[in-house]
């Protein structure tokens, strides 16, 4: 063991070195390692922020997902409804349409055979006239007759 | 080892691995090699650290990188547990850094094999010891410079008269008869301090250092000798893993634990 003036120049080489450490190596190794432990907290409390969001996201896409079924079940329930109302409406309109139409295919049938009786009556008292005419061709004057010819037309 | 002149026996081969290159400065001596070999090693191993650092990525670090982040995490820790008194960022993170590294990086010079390592250091002087940690002048500068930071931060943080008002009246008590015990007391372990410091690392380096040099010496005493001193040999570097590392890595703790103790008040 000899000290001499090597202690001396160590201990300058070391202060150098601390120096050099604590200006140039430890900053710029702190600041990235900070850089990169804030860099992972933030991406980690976005993650966790992120899935909160898609959590809320999810329950209410179910709620408007039940919402709509609601509604389009609502919607199916009403339609049918209405269907029915419709079917019913046009039923009852087809039912007065039919009762129109027989009514007036009776009034109509009334009518023909009013007439028909009428043509009928008609042709009977020609007949009736025709026949008497020529059971008394001499006899009856046509003239004088007529009034009850025409009598007896009426009455038929 | 010399090609000029090769060593006659053990012991001056020895003693020829345990000279050092001093160079006369004035009325002193200046060991070179100490001096040259520690600054360069530093340098590289700082420079490196400094080189990765300074490209740093905030993103995803590359094995380079990832490697300086490993043990910028392993100082912060240790100085984190030891030093709670107040930024540590500013001095005492990196002064434990730069004590880890230096003294790891020359510790390691240990595993360069004496006589293989002459092999390039010949090339400056015949006379060129590889490990700084093994002259005793090395871990004197940095335990006396940790012991003058330890008073300096003593006083700082103290004030002067609360120092000196510590080293009369702690660890015993304030009564002025106990004064004489307290100074006494105090004295002891300012001096103990740097010393166990220093001499621990010392003592390790220079005995993994001599036990080398044993080995290779009865390498040279024929085949047997030889086969013996590379499995030997080959042992002693693998346990010396663990003194080189753990030598580092007490150095670097009682640097923290000595100027953490300078911060606390009794």
């Amino acid at each position: 063991m000899n000290f001499n003036l090597t202690l001396v120049a160590q201990a300058i080489t070391f202060a150098i070195f601390i120096w050099f450490s604590a200006k140039f190596v430890w900053p710029p190794l702190l600041a990235a390692i900070e850089t990169r432990q804030k860099t992972i907290a933030d991406g980690l409390s976005a993650a966790e922020r992120g899935r909160l969001e898609l959590e809320q996201a999810s329950k209410k896409s179910t709620d408007s997902l039940r919402e709509g079924k609601q509604q389009a079940a609502a919607m199916v329930a009403a339609a049918e409804k209405r269907a029915a109302e419709i079917v019913e409406e046009a039923k009852s309109a087809a039912r007065v349409e039919a009762e129109r139409i027989v009514e007036a295919a009776r009034g109509q049938v009334e009518q023909d055979v009013q007439r028909a009786r009428e043509d009928l009556r008609e042709r009977v008292a020609e007949l009736a006239v025709a026949g008497a005419e020529r059971i008394l061709r001499r006899e009856v004057d046509a003239k004088a007759h007529s009034e009850l010819l025409a009598g007896l037309k009426k009455e038929l | 080892m010399s090609t000029e002149h090769a060593p006659s026996n053990a012991t001056e081969y020895i003693q020829h691995h345990l000279t050092f290159n001093a160079y006369p400065v004035g009325d002193g001596m200046v060991h070179v090699d100490s001096v040259i070999t520690a600054f360069v090693i530093g340098a590289l191993a700082l420079g490196f650290i400094w080189w990765v650092a300074r490209g740093a990525t905030t993103g995803v670090p590359g094995k380079r990188q990832a490697f300086v982040e490993l043990m910028f995490e392993f100082v912060d820790d240790t100085v984190k547990g030891i030093f709670p008194h107040g930024d540590r960022h500013s001095f005492m993170a990196p002064i434990a850094l730069t004590v880890f590294v230096w003294v790891l990086m020359m510790n390691a010079l240990d595993f360069i094999p004496a006589d293989a390592a002459a092999k390039v250091t010949g090339l400056f002087s015949d006379e060129w010891r590889l490990v700084p940690t093994a002259d005793v002048n090395t871990t004197f500068a940095l335990a006396l410079a940790v012991w003058f930071l330890m008073i300096f931060y003593g006083i700082k943080v103290k004030g002067i008269g609360g120092w000196i008002h510590e080293i009369f009246c702690a660890p015993f008590g304030g009564h002025p008869l106990l004064w004489p015990a307290n100074l006494l007391f105090n004295i002891v372990e300012y001096v103990s301090k740097p010393l166990s410091h220093s001499l621990r690392l010392y003592g390790n380096m220079y005995a993994g250092e001599i036990i080398f040099l044993l080995l290779w010496v009865w390498a040279a005493t024929g085949v047997a000798g030889t086969v013996a001193g590379a499995i030997l040999g080959a042992g002693w570097a693998i346990f010396h893993i663990l003194i080189v590392v753990l030598q580092a890595y007490i150095f670097m703790t009682l640097t923290v634990v000595y100027l953490a103790m300078a911060h606390e008040g009794h």
